[in-house]
């Protein structure tokens, strides 16, 4: 598939949500953990060799799967793919748990539910619909019919 | 640079909605020619296709940091993608008619991910001033904080997460300007789909506590929050003067 690599590499230059050096490993036979630096933009996950500026390669975090293995240990899976699982451990359980907070939040798809969520509850409680102001209520990607049917 | 291609071709094959699809020329990188090709959008991702019935794009435009404008060119109801950039390369579209076109810039300017969630922000901001606004005596019940309160063996699938209050920086560094005074109150899940299953929610299993008692899905703790919002509604139209 083409894509704008040189606009996704720019994108890995931008500053991170998170940022740390964890140890990771790729869903590939015979695999090991390499220390990496892992950084989150958008809905992008970037990893580093840790001496390096350019990313060995992203992470689209849509339809994924976050899933605690162990205490410090998380998984990202893709939903067509559930079994091939990119490990990342990390230093702490605590630094665990912030990870899998962050990314589970850092997809497109999320943010958009989120944000029919609030329109309703403002609509519900004011009984204006929030987007009006901005002129954007009819945009189908912030439907709630659209996405919730 | 490696990219979980595998998933990005799922992502855009998927019943999952898009944000918009239609046929528009795309004008090829070295040469002049426009080649027709079926576009589908989602969120920030820009996906092309041969045809409506391919099984798998040719093609994806990230659109993260790009601006939309319209644009001269030999073809009518053409516009453009652009990135900033030296080398970065202005990907030309034409549409079939001057609605068609409208619409994609429109779809396309609102696309980037920092615009979503600048709007998310916003509306999240409104909603705790509605809420701190009108609590201004005792406490309602507390509507448990969750994140720590999901089954921590479960595997939950992105799009089911917890909302905390942590503040994530905007891509230029900054923090959004959230408030932190008063209570802080983390509002339910949104509802979580599964793109294959259409219609129906799956209700999202949360363990009871003290202070939700029968909210176990979804909807019952909607159905809670509903009843909380009503009795602040209240308070706050009486605080008005408008009852």
């Amino acid at each position: 598939m083409r894509y704008n690599e040189k606009e996704l590499q720019a994108l890995s230059r931008q500053p991170a949500e998170k940022a740390a050096e964890i140890g990771m490993r790729v869903p590939k036979k015979g695999s090991v953990v390499k220390r990496r630096l892992v950084k989150l933009v958008v809905n992008f996950l970037f990893y580093f060799r840790t001496d390096e500026a350019e990313p060995i390669g992203a992470l689209l975090l849509e339809h994924c799967r976050i899933a605690e293995e162990e205490p410090s240990v998380f998984s990202i899976s893709f939903i067509e793919e559930p079994d091939r699982k990119y490990y990342f451990e990390c230093s702490s359980e605590e630094q665990c748990q912030e990870w899998i907070d962050a990314l589970r939040r850092a997809s497109y798809e999320f943010m958009r539910r989120s944000l029919i969520f609030y329109r309703n509850e403002i609509q519900k409680m004011t009984g204006k619909d929030p987007l009006e102001q901005y002129g954007i209520s009819e945009e189908a990607r912030f439907q709630l019919n659209t996405h919730q049917a | 640079m490696k990219l979980n291609e595998r998933s990005l071709a799922f992502y855009a094959t998927c019943d999952s909605p898009a944000d918009n699809t239609g046929f528009l020329y795309k004008k090829g990188e070295r040469h002049t020619a426009y080649h027709r090709r079926w576009f589908v959008l989602k969120g920030n991702m820009l996906f092309y296709f041969e045809d409506r019935d391919s099984r798998e794009p040719v093609g994806v435009i990230i659109l993260e940091g790009c601006t939309v404008e319209l644009c001269e060119a030999t073809e009518e109801f053409a516009f453009a993608i652009r990135f900033a950039g030296a080398r970065s390369r202005t990907y030309i579209l034409a549409a079939d008619s001057q609605p068609a076109m409208e619409a994609w810039v429109k779809a396309l300017s609102r696309a980037s991910f920092d615009y979503m969630r600048l709007v998310v922000r916003e509306l999240e901001q409104q909603l705790e001033q509605m809420r701190l606004g009108s609590r201004r005596r005792t406490e309602p019940l507390v509507p448990p904080r969750r994140e720590r309160s999901l089954p921590s063996s479960g595997s939950k699938e992105n799009g089911c997460a917890v909302w905390s209050q942590e503040s994530c920086s905007l891509p230029n560094g900054t923090l959004p300007r959230t408030s932190h005074e008063g209570a802080l109150r983390p509002p339910p899940l949104p509802p979580r789909r599964k793109p294959s299953l259409g219609s129906s929610p799956v209700p999202l299993l949360v363990p009871e506590t003290p202070f939700t008692p029968g909210t176990t899905t979804f909807s019952q703790l909607h159905d809670w929050y509903g009843q909380e919002i009503l009795a602040l509604r209240r308070e706050w139209l009486e605080s008005r003067g408008q009852l």
